[in-house]
């Protein structure tokens, strides 16, 4: 009888997903000094779980390599050894390891065992007490292939017994390898045995060689010598072993090497990573209690629903107040299930925070300034979809902050700073949104950079520049190709930046802004609607039809006196608003509605916000303010420009919902720079 | 002329009325059938998207036949039927309304019954047309549904759904 694992490989992921923070922030915890042991035994039982599950799925690479880590750990909770930074170091980048392995098995590809090799080798060493880190590095570097102080090879060829029995002479072979270089050869006849055991069919004898780089100087590539090993590599013990030159630095090298690999494996690991958010099936977890509240409710409605077909069976007038009673229960029921059923896909905002404290360890540690992570708000709950599509641009805003937001330390004490420069997450609720803020009090933004590279781009002419305001400057920013970065770092600044993270955060219905002090810090807000599925609508009347409009996008709404409009050439139609002209869109006009009425004058006008710019729409009338949910057209039918989604109204008619940039795009105005320097 | 007898080669369709042409599809593919209400008016849509409807909240696009096939427009009646059917659009299936008419019969047809569709003027192109039937002297169109829904009403969802990936 076979069991289906299968269906329990996603919880186990999951499971290893958590069990890998787990680890990871209590190994941070323990970088910052002292071997705390319940963060040890935390980080033991975490290591312990991941090796027991993959062992049971057969994943036997994973759970070797995290017998070796969890070895290690165990010493470190019987006390036998302190929690040296080097450990922490090796144990953070087996993390890596151990998340990327997981990754591919995940993915249904083969995991890339090389690096969990080398670093298996390492934690044994540290176990075993062979403590130098040169050792460490030779091993390190052995495994590499580009390396250019390759001086040749030690090779041990040692033949299975078999060997001749399939038709090989290992001869040829050492033949061969003579045509790659100058080649040593010793042979070892340790396992010849007497004369009279001797079977003349079995190989007995081992070689061990030296092959040097040729008269020209050229070294043979490792794949060269296996491939002369190819047809044999399932009947020998084949050992290949660099022969290095020696270094003036070593230590500093293997330092560097490190880096690398920690580069390439979070690399690796965000590959896999993306790859898994499309693949795996999307599950959530939902704690008991949320689940137990909605049950309760269930049953509430049921009550509610009985007591109304009981009512219904035989009804008179006189029960009419019961009815109405009724109905509000039932009112009431469903929408607290509604929000219940919110809640559960709502998950704090920790879990996007979490990577932070890592990424930030390492990162400091490259630009070698003194960086503290602040989290605030932590527990600020967000939809789950919503905090996906988050990540990226968060990343990406923390890494701003790190590289060109905070000085090195010698510039803030220049500065009469604190050496440690802070970098603030801080999550928080305002109104219907929920406010994401990444902040730093580094050297701020310079207007004066940004205004040069903008006038450079031709974004705007000298002259105008003066006249701008803080923000407006600062919005500069996430036009695209937009980078003040002096020198493109590994970091950030390579002009594709803020646009993609201001266009990712409107495609949520949020909005960035941007706050900053030069010489003080700086401060991006990212404002998040708290779920997708809900929107906050204004509802409007236009050629006899009822349309949403997201409120978060409405600053206000008037009634247009004719003095105030004027005409910009032939169609185009601005409203003067206090000391601002906005241009005038009719919706009906951009969507192909008949409009009976063209007179502007006293017509209703929603100001918008959008993209930074402020934009009037006419509209017929203006009716509620309600929440709707918000349903794809695209299940049934496909993306209809203009229109982001449909909803369903109280009385069940099918009602638009408005898409703001596809609406402006068929206005025509998104190609209009003079209406965006004037806005 | 109806046999009752269903072979591998036989189909059943239902049929209806567009214009005095008796139009057939394959029954499999209806869901259900509805009386005519009003639609959501879509902007930016061919004319021949009515708009959309709430299908027990499910959002569902009404596409009229009359004005795909370019026949003259008639104002809704009493017996317009909306024919909710269906199809297999890339890699799921999607729902939409047909509004013909009025409903006429299902009946069953051999395959090998059918006759190609010789080129036909107009827009009811012979890609759309599975072949024609005679039934009691009568022609019947049999539209192939999935095709004139795919090809002839969503056409830009794929091309869309081919630039993104």
């Amino acid at each position: 009888m076979s069991v289906d694992l299968e269906q329990f490989k996603e919880m186990f992921y999951e499971e290893c997903t958590e069990n890998l923070e787990g680890m990871e922030s209590g190994l941070l915890a323990l970088s910052e000094g002292g071997t705390d042991l319940e963060v040890v035994n935390t980080i033991f039982r975490s290591a312990h779980s991941i090796k027991g599950g993959s062992a049971t799925f057969g994943f036997t690479s994973v759970a070797g390599f995290t017998h070796v880590m969890e070895g290690l750990l165990d010493e470190m909770r019987e006390g036998k050894r302190e929690a040296e930074a080097r450990i922490v170091d090796i144990l953070l980048e087996s993390v890596d390891v151990l998340r990327a392995m997981l990754g591919a098995h995940q993915a249904g590809e083969e995991p890339d065992d090389e690096r969990a090799n080398i670093l298996k080798k390492q934690l044994e060493d540290i176990r075993d007490g062979g403590t130098s880190s040169a050792a460490t590095t030779s091993v390190s570097d052995t495994e590499s292939e580009a390396n250019s102080g390759l001086q040749g090879w030690n090779i041990i060829f040692a033949p299975h017994e078999d060997l001749l029995q399939t038709g090989n002479d290992p001869a040829l072979m050492i033949r061969e390898l003579q045509t790659l270089g100058a080649l040593t050869v010793v042979l070892d006849d340790e396992r010849l045995p007497h004369l009279d055991a001797l079977d003349a069919e079995l190989a007995y004898l081992q070689w061990h060689m030296t092959l040097k780089a040729t008269d020209d100087g050229t070294v043979a590539s490792q794949e060269d010598i296996e491939e002369i090993f190819e047809w044999v590599e399932d009947e020998c013990d084949l050992t290949l072993e660099a022969i290095e030159e020696k270094r003036k630095a070593p230590d500093r090298r293997a330092e560097d090497r490190r880096q690398d690999d920690r580069r390439q494996g979070s690399r690796r690991s965000a590959e896999s990573g993306a790859k898994k958010s499309t693949q795996a099936a999307a599950s959530i977890r939902v704690g008991t209690e949320r689940i137990d509240a909605m049950m309760d409710l269930v049953g509430e409605l049921v009550i509610t629903q009985s007591m109304l077909s009981q009512l219904g069976e035989d009804f008179e007038m006189s029960r009419m107040e019961r009815l109405r009673d009724g109905l509000n229960a039932l009112e009431r029921n469903s929408r607290d299930l509604q929000e219940s059923m919110m809640r559960m896909r709502m998950q704090p905002v920790s879990f996007a925070f979490n990577r932070f404290p890592r990424m930030v360890h390492d990162v400091s540690q490259k630009l070698a300034k003194q960086i503290r992570l602040e989290m605030v708000g932590e527990d600020t709950e967000m939809d789950k979809t919503v905090m996906e599509k988050l990540n990226d641009p968060l990343v990406h805003l923390v890494r701003n902050s790190m590289d060109h937001g905070l000085e090195p330390p010698e510039e803030r004490k220049e500065a009469g700073k604190d050496s440690e420069g802070y970098v603030r997450l801080r999550a928080f609720y305002q109104g219907g949104s929920i406010v994401v803020e990444i902040s730093d009090d580094g050297r701020g933004l310079s207007r004066d950079k940004i205004l040069g590279k903008a006038v450079e781009k031709g974004l705007v002419s000298e002259k105008d520049a003066e006249l701008w305001t803080d923000d407006q400057v600062f919005n500069l920013l996430f036009e695209a190709g937009f980078s003040t970065a002096d020198k493109l770092s590994d970091l950030s600044g390579r002009g594709v930046g803020l646009d993609v993270v201001r266009r990712n955060i409107e495609s949520l219905g949020g909005r960035v802004e941007v706050a900053s002090t030069l010489g003080k810090g700086s401060s991006f807000s990212i404002r998040l609607p708290l779920t997708l599925a809900v929107l906050d609508g204004q509802l409007f009347r236009l050629s006899g039809q009822t349309y949403v409009l997201p409120l978060i996008s409405i600053i206000e709404s008037l009634q247009m006196q004719k003095e105030l409009i004027s005409g910009v050439g032939t169609k185009a139609e601005v409203y003067r608003l206090r000391d601002q002209y906005i241009p005038i869109i009719r919706p009906s006009e951009c969507m192909g509605l008949h409009d009976e009425d063209a007179s502007l004058d006293g017509a209703l006008l929603i100001v918008v916000e959008w993209d930074n710019r402020h934009v009037g729409l006419v509209v017929d009338e203006l009716l509620a303010q309600q929440q709707v949910v918000i349903k794809s057209l695209e299940t049934n039918y496909k993306k209809v420009q203009g229109i982001s989604g449909a909803t369903i109204l109280g009385d069940g008619t099918v009602s638009l919902i408005i898409d703001l940039a596809g609406l402006f795009e068929l206005s025509g105005l998104m190609n209009d720079r003079a209406f965006r320097v004037a806005a | 002329m109806e046999s009752i007898d269903i072979t591998k080669t036989e189909n059943q369709y239902l049929t209806f009325i567009l214009d005095e042409e008796e139009f057939g599809v394959d029954i499999l593919s209806v869901q259900e059938l509805r009386g005519w209400e009003h639609a959501t008016p879509m902007p930016n849509t061919p004319d021949w998207i009515e708009g959309v409807i709430n299908l027990r909240g499910v959002i569902v696009p009404i596409v009229s036949l009359r004005k795909r096939f370019g026949i003259e427009h008639r104002e809704p009646c009493p017996t317009t039927v909306v024919i909710i059917v269906k199809v297999v659009s890339g890699e799921k299936e999607r729902v939409l309304g047909i509004v013909v008419d009025n409903v006429s019969e299902v009946y069953n047809i051999k395959e090998s019954d059918l006759q190609p569709a010789p080129n036909m003027e107009g827009a009811i192109s012979v890609d759309f047309v599975r072949g024609l039937a005679t039934i009691e002297e009568k022609m019947v169109i049999l539209l192939d549904i999935n095709k004139l829904i795919n090809e002839g009403v969503l056409q830009e969802v794929h091309e869309s759904s081919v630039d993104a990936a």
